[in-house]
């Protein structure tokens, strides 16, 4: 682990090694001009605007942004430009130029405001012509006081106006989404949402309308643009032919808009930003990793912008990274520790506060018990940060004496366990964002890259358009995520994806399995496996033989944020920390000497599933349990009965859960905003954050530590720099890895009439507990919907937009129909979407069998909900 | 030595059903595609260049030398595109040639065609003239049934088709990336240049875009030949041109004429100002060009001279104004003709237009301030050459222009409203009562 220079420089291998430094490359063709006078040498092809801010020379602008293509549509960059001529001498070029749209060429003298007469008298003609339509209502403007134009108005323009006449108004405003409000007659028109939308998210939901001073920014029929199917669940307002914004990255059209045009419903009129706390960070959402900007204002966080770093999220977050966090301060949140008595008669009595003191006593003595009862599990869920999962890992290991331990709170398998064992932990940074990028062909199998990775799919996009980079997608159906990658689609059905990866052979172009199999080939091809892999028995073995079969290199690409340093950190039953084998005696003693201990438990621990049976069955005496959602694991009801079952429950929890409800000790810990952390990127790549907020709150490997002190054991976590420190010296391993998994593509089951194989991922935005306490950002989720084929639908009897019924023994799930070209007897849903919750509801994974019949009004209680 | 008329392209325009292809044959149409058949296409282009000809859509650029910046074949398409867009107040050339020969287009598209190597030629016709674009589409299809058009053309091997395409009523889509985008489906809004259409055009491929006048000369080119044409204009400023003369004359219409030609001498032939009144001003080549006035009757109408003079040749669209006409009032109607089709996309000519008119229209009302004068100056000054495309040029031309030869007149706007320096019925040709600004009634004024 490394966060400050002093610790890298003491450790010698760190568990999670920071990414190195980028090599600048050196450029093919320089030009050598001057601003200012100030002569330069930038590559070729390299825009004025770009040369004067390496210069330090502002240049004022509004449409250009450095990941848009220029514009040149708000005219406010002018320069005066002289350059060499056919006779080689240096002419003045007879307009002012717009550095946003001019390359620099050899010999060029460019003059900008500082040295120009002409350049400043157009900056400011420019800049007074774009205030005349201007509202000029900053003081009641979210943008007052980080506005691009306000600020260049002060330093570009005229101190007063001319304009006495009457500006263009427009009702304002106008709510593109629930979550995005357009005041119209703020907008100078830069272009910069429009181009965002069209260049980088790929979804153009708005563009310009009208013409003149009347051009506006407005939305379309989603009919017209061949939308249909896909529309936000929350209703809002639309203009003369408009339709609702609905986009995962709308958020970032907020924050590159340079005045108040573009505003979110969460923040409007929330906060000034002078009063605002700016705290960097890392989104807890998902396994990206993306850099974000925590501003607030006396201890409650009143916003999130995405933060720079062009090896991961350049610029753009997704718009759960930027609005989901209000979970974090909601008014539920635990505050101090709770204890439950049990009645007299053994059962559960009501949880009360309680002291640390006395908590960690009852957790203790539950513990203590359970240890002689059988032993203890440990279930730490896949949102933990490096430091607290590494303290889960320790905890088990040394504490409670147990393997039994395993943060895959999701469909995961021993297959998976062996997997990650042998080639994901301990490999970090083998395949990162920078390697997808250049990557020729990038096969995805088990991943919907945007609804599970937000900026894998803008990073891919990007290739994609450059026309660098080709995409499969091994799936039950073509997403509109995909097409807009201009992907293809390798149709496989739910748990037929061994028997697909394994039928990638050939070098012909006879079939889409053949091509792909050359285009694995190309040196720099990536697969990128997701999490759901882990239901369909035999893919994760056969990505591999198809990795070492074409050569391509294979990535693990989770949904959670503490998936991947969960493995690294070693909380799985089979995983010691640094990839260290648990079956490995010389990797046991390797680690004991390592915590100072005689000896680790050797016997292979429960995957998480074996220990929610342990439990409910009495095989087990507790249960440890962090951020964990029973609905979230593949069987909810067995994991309740679990909890209600086994011994004692101890939970170290945020906010009131199902786990809080059953357990018998709640132990409360900060979310990420209050303590400081490690996120480990589905690359490898740390990501360490400070704490943003002054809390009492603590994070979970000091509760951890505190709960090992009262069992009588020093776990050595009890601040961050101790874990640090462990960490770096830890070091990984270079012995025998776990063996490769070596399964065998399953049978897909026998589809009896009437029924379908479940395919389900989850939507970005769905019913997930962070998104909780955001409505307006719950209302530009993608309405659930079923998808089938023509002819499955056709052999149910529902047509489009029919409701159709989804049931196994366990529930029903009624939702409208999207017919799409898919697989037939195939059917998709939503994992956990509002009046899709499948686990919950039909205790199935991807791959099962499931009912179809035609659905009865009226909708699932969820849905009304949304109205 | 007085120049005469030369009439070329509207030649025929008084035969009986002057449109049809049987007419154009009967006047000698063809000659020059099956003269051009026989040529190599790089002659073709060499003829055209050694023409003189130069671009009849305002900017007067050669168009051979156009056609010589296309990128040597790599076997994908490359395509011409016709500005058929036209829509610059006062401009009237291009539609009366549609509308009286379409054919003579026709022929240029095809031998333009051959010489560039195009196989796929495309005529953008401004969308509400659908008379016209009715006329053409028969001319195309009878050039079809011909045999002119298609596969295998005149049994020369040589393929072309011709697509008709109507605009939706832009004067931004007479802008030839404008166009371009527009003619793809895309909103008709100014591209980035570079690319220039020659190399990344319509579908991004090379793409010679050329005015209707420029093409349907091409045909006589090949016929008459290079010197025949040269024999006409002036040395730079070579051949025949269609003057469209409009507003205060005894007889409006085309004049179709060497290029040199004087206003004076259009004058004569138009029967003199309208009543016999007295000239006051006059735009050379519509109202995107500075306006002349009497003082520049005797400015030859070619490129080069009246750019000396302080003006544009443009479209050779000459809007006369005689002594009743109100400058102001006129730049005033011209402006908010800017501002309502300013495209939007860049701030200049988006914001500038809207202010300018709402100034304008302050003068007009005689409520203007003795700072707006200088006010109109500065922002024009602060529009011509900071806009993303000529448009915002061309709406500046006006004002200053008005400004430099009639300052009092807008200092007059300080004080007395056009209408009553300039009663609006002093120029009709009948008795009526003026709609004034403010009042019903017309010579009623607060």
């Amino acid at each position: 682990m490394t966060i400050t220079s002093d610790r890298s420089q003491a450790a010698g291998t760190p568990l999670v090694p920071a990414a190195p430094a980028p090599v600048p490359t050196e450029p093919a063709a320089t030009v050598t001009f001057s601003i200012d006078g100030v002569e330069t040498t930038v590559p070729k092809g390299t825009l004025v605007i770009r040369a004067a801010e390496q210069l330090g020379i502002a240049i004022p602008r509004f449409c250009d942004h450095p990941l848009l293509a220029p514009a040149g549509a708000c005219r406010q960059c002018l320069v005066e430009v002289w350059a060499p001529g056919r006779d080689g001498n240096v002419a003045k070029m007879p307009k002012p130029q717009a550095s946003c749209t001019l390359e620099a060429t050899p010999g060029m003298e460019v003059k900008t405001q500082h040295t120009s007469a002409e350049a400043d008298k157009a900056q400011h003609g420019v800049m007074e012509l774009l205030l005349i339509n201007h509202p000029l209502d900053c003081p009641v403007c979210d943008k007052g006081g980080e506005c691009p134009l306000q600020n260049q108005a002060m330093s570009n323009g005229r101190a007063t106006s001319r304009f006495v006449d009457i500006k263009r108004t427009f009702p304002k405003p106008i709510a593109i989404s629930t979550q995005i409000l357009l005041d119209r007659e703020r907008c100078i028109l830069c272009q910069r949402c429009t181009r965002f939308s069209e260049e980088i998210a790929g979804d153009v939901w708005i563009d310009l309308q009208k013409r003149g001073a009347q051009q506006q920014i407005g939305t379309f029929d989603v009919e017209v643009l061949g939308f249909a199917g896909e529309v936000p669940v929350g209703a809002s307002t639309v203009d003369t032919s408009g339709r609702p914004f609905a986009s995962y990255f709308s958020g970032n059209t907020v924050q590159i808009c340079p005045v108040g045009a573009l505003t979110s419903a969460a923040y409007r009129f929330r906060a000034r930003p002078f009063d605002l706390v700016s705290t960097p960070g890392v989104s807890e959402h998902d396994s990206q990793g993306s850099a974000i900007r925590v501003d607030h204002r006396r201890g409650v966080v009143m916003r999130r912008l995405a933060g720079e770093d062009p090896a991961v999220n350049q610029e753009w977050i997704t718009d759960k990274d930027r609005f989901g966090f209000r979970w974090q301060s909601s008014p539920d949140r635990l505050t101090t520790p709770l204890v439950r008595d049990r009645l007299a008669d053994g059962s559960r009595g009501e949880l009360r506060p309680a002291s640390w003191f006395e908590a960690y006593g009852a957790a203790a003595a539950g513990l203590r018990t359970a240890l002689e009862d059988g032993g203890v599990g440990v279930l730490p869920g896949g949102r933990v940060t490096l430091e607290d999962a590494y303290a889960y890992a320790k905890f088990a290991r040394v504490a409670l004496g147990t393997n039994d331990v395993d943060h895959r709170a999701r469909p995961h398998s021993d297959e998976e366990a062996a997997f990650l064992g042998h080639h994901v932990a301990g490999r970090t940074l083998d395949v990162t964002f920078a390697d997808v990028a250049a990557a020729p062909t990038v096969l995805l199998v088990g991943l919907e890259a945007e609804e599970e990775g937000g900026i894998l799919f803008l990073r891919l996009r990007e290739s994609v358009l450059k026309g660098t980079t080709t995409v499969y997608s091994v799936a039950a159906l073509d997403s509109r995520g995909l097409q807009r990658l201009s992907g293809t689609l390798v149709p496989a059905a739910p748990g037929t994806e061994a028997e697909v990866l394994d039928g990638v052979v050939g070098d012909a172009d006879e079939d889409v399995l053949s091509s792909l199999a050359q285009a694995l080939a190309t040196p720099g091809a990536v697969v990128l496996v997701g999490e759901r892999a882990a239901s369909s028995t035999g893919a994760l073995s056969a990505v591999l033989r198809l990795g070492a079969r074409t050569g391509a290199r294979v990535a693990w690409v989770p949904r959670r944020a503490g998936e991947r340093g969960a493995v690294e950190a070693g909380t799985l039953p089979t995983l010691l920390p640094g990839g260290r084998p648990v079956a490995d005696a010389g990797a046991r003693v390797d680690l004991a000497a390592a915590w100072g201990v005689e000896a680790l438990p050797t016997a292979p621990g429960r995957s998480a599933s074996q220990i929610v049976a342990a439990a409910r069955d009495g095989g087990l005496g507790a249960l440890v349990v962090g951020g964990v959602d029973p609905a979230d694991l593949p069987d909810p009801a067995l994991v309740r009965d679990a909890l209600d079952k086994v011994g004692f429950v101890l939970s170290l929890e945020v906010r009131p859960s199902e786990v809080t409800e059953r357990a018998d000790v709640v132990l409360p810990v900060a979310p990420p905003v209050e303590k400081p952390g490690t996120f480990v990127t589905w690359e490898g790549r740390p990501r360490p954050f400070p704490q943003a907020l002054v809390s009492h709150a603590l994070p979970d490997h000091r509760v951890l530590h505190g709960l090992a002190a009262e069992l009588g054991v020093d776990l050595g976590l009890d601040s961050v720099a101790d874990v640090h420190a462990e960490l770096d010296q830890m070091g990984g391993w270079d012995g025998a890895r776990v063996d490769a998994p070596d399964v065998a593509p399953g049978e897909p089951p026998a589809v009896p009439a009437g029924h379908a194989v479940l395919a389900t991922w989850h939507h970005l935005l769905d019913s997930g507990r962070l998104q909780e306490g955001e409505p307006h950002l719950a209302g530009t989720a993608k309405r659930p919907v079923a998808r089938v084929s023509a002819a499955t639908a056709a052999s149910v009897g529902v047509a489009d937009g029919d409701l159709l019924a989804v049931g196994t023994d366990a529930g029903t799930i009624t939702l409208p129909v999207l017919v799409t070209d898919m697989p037939d007897f195939v059917v998709w849903l939503p994992t956990n979407s509002p009046g899709s919750a499948v686990r919950d509801t039909l205790h199935a994974v991807g791959g099962a069998l499931v009912r179809l019949t035609p659905g009865a009004a009226p909708l699932a209680p969820a849905h009304d909900e949304e109205a | 030595m007085a120049t005469t008329l030369t009439p070329v392209l509207s030649d025929h325009w008084d035969a009986d059903r002057s449109w049809t292809l049987a007419t154009y044959e009967a006047n000698g149409g063809y000659r020059g595609l099956r003269r051009a058949l026989t040529l190599p296409p790089a002659d073709v282009v060499t003829m055209v260049k050694d023409s003189g000809l130069r671009g009849r859509g305002g900017a007067g650029f050669p168009t051979g030398m156009k056609w010589g910046f296309l990128p040597a074949p790599d076997g994908g398409p490359r395509y011409l595109v016709v500005n058929a867009d036209e829509s610059e107040p006062g401009t009237c050339k291009d539609i009366p040639l549609m509308m009286a020969s379409p054919q003579h287009l026709i022929e240029g598209v095809i031998i333009t065609s051959f010489a560039i190597g195009c196989h796929h030629a495309f005529i953008y016709v401004r969308g509400e003239v659908v008379h016209v674009y009715r006329r053409l589409l028969r001319a195309v299809e009878e050039a079809y049934a011909k045999g002119y058009l298609g596969t295998n053309i005149l049994g020369s091997g040589y393929d072309l088709e011709v697509t008709v395409h109507a605009g939706a009523g832009a004067y931004i889509c007479g802008e030839e990336t404008a166009l371009l985008d527009s003619l793809e489906g895309l909103r008709g809004q100014p591209r980035l240049k570079p690319p220039f259409p020659a190399v990344a055009g319509l579908y991004a491929r090379p793409t010679v875009v050329n005015n209707v006048e420029s093409i349907a000369s091409v045909p006589g080119i090949v016929v008459g030949g290079a010197d025949w044409f040269k024999q006409m204009g002036t040395e730079r400023s070579t051949g025949h041109g269609l003057f469209s003369l409009s507003g205060h004359v005894t007889r409006p219409g085309q004049y179709e004429a060497p290029l040199g030609i004087t206003l004076r001498e259009l004058l004569e032939m138009a029967g003199g100002m309208r009543g016999g009144r007295a000239l006051k001003f006059w735009t050379p080549g519509g109202s995107s060009t500075p306006i002349f006035t009497a003082e520049h009757l005797d400015v030859p109408l070619d490129y080069e001279s009246v750019g000396a003079a302080g003006s544009m040749l443009g479209t050779r669209a000459l809007q006369i104004f005689d002594e009743t006409t109100s400058v102001v009032r006129a730049v005033t109607r011209w402006i908010e003709f800017y501002k309502h089709e300013s495209c939007g996309k860049c701030t200049p000519c988006r914001e500038g237009t809207f202010w300018l008119a709402q100034i304008m229209q302050r003068l007009e009302r005689g409520q203007g301030t003795p700072a707006d004068i200088d006010l109109l100056l500065d922002l024009c000054d602060n529009i011509l050459g900071r806009a993303f495309c000529a448009l915002g040029d061309g709406a500046t031309s006006p004002v200053t222009s008005a400004i430099q030869y009639f300052r009092e007149e807008f200092e007059a706007g300080c004080h007395t409203p056009a209408d009553v320096l300039f009663p609006p019925e002093r120029s009709a040709l009948f008795d009526y009562t003026p709609r004034r600004s403010g009042s019903a009634l017309a010579g009623v004024h607060a």
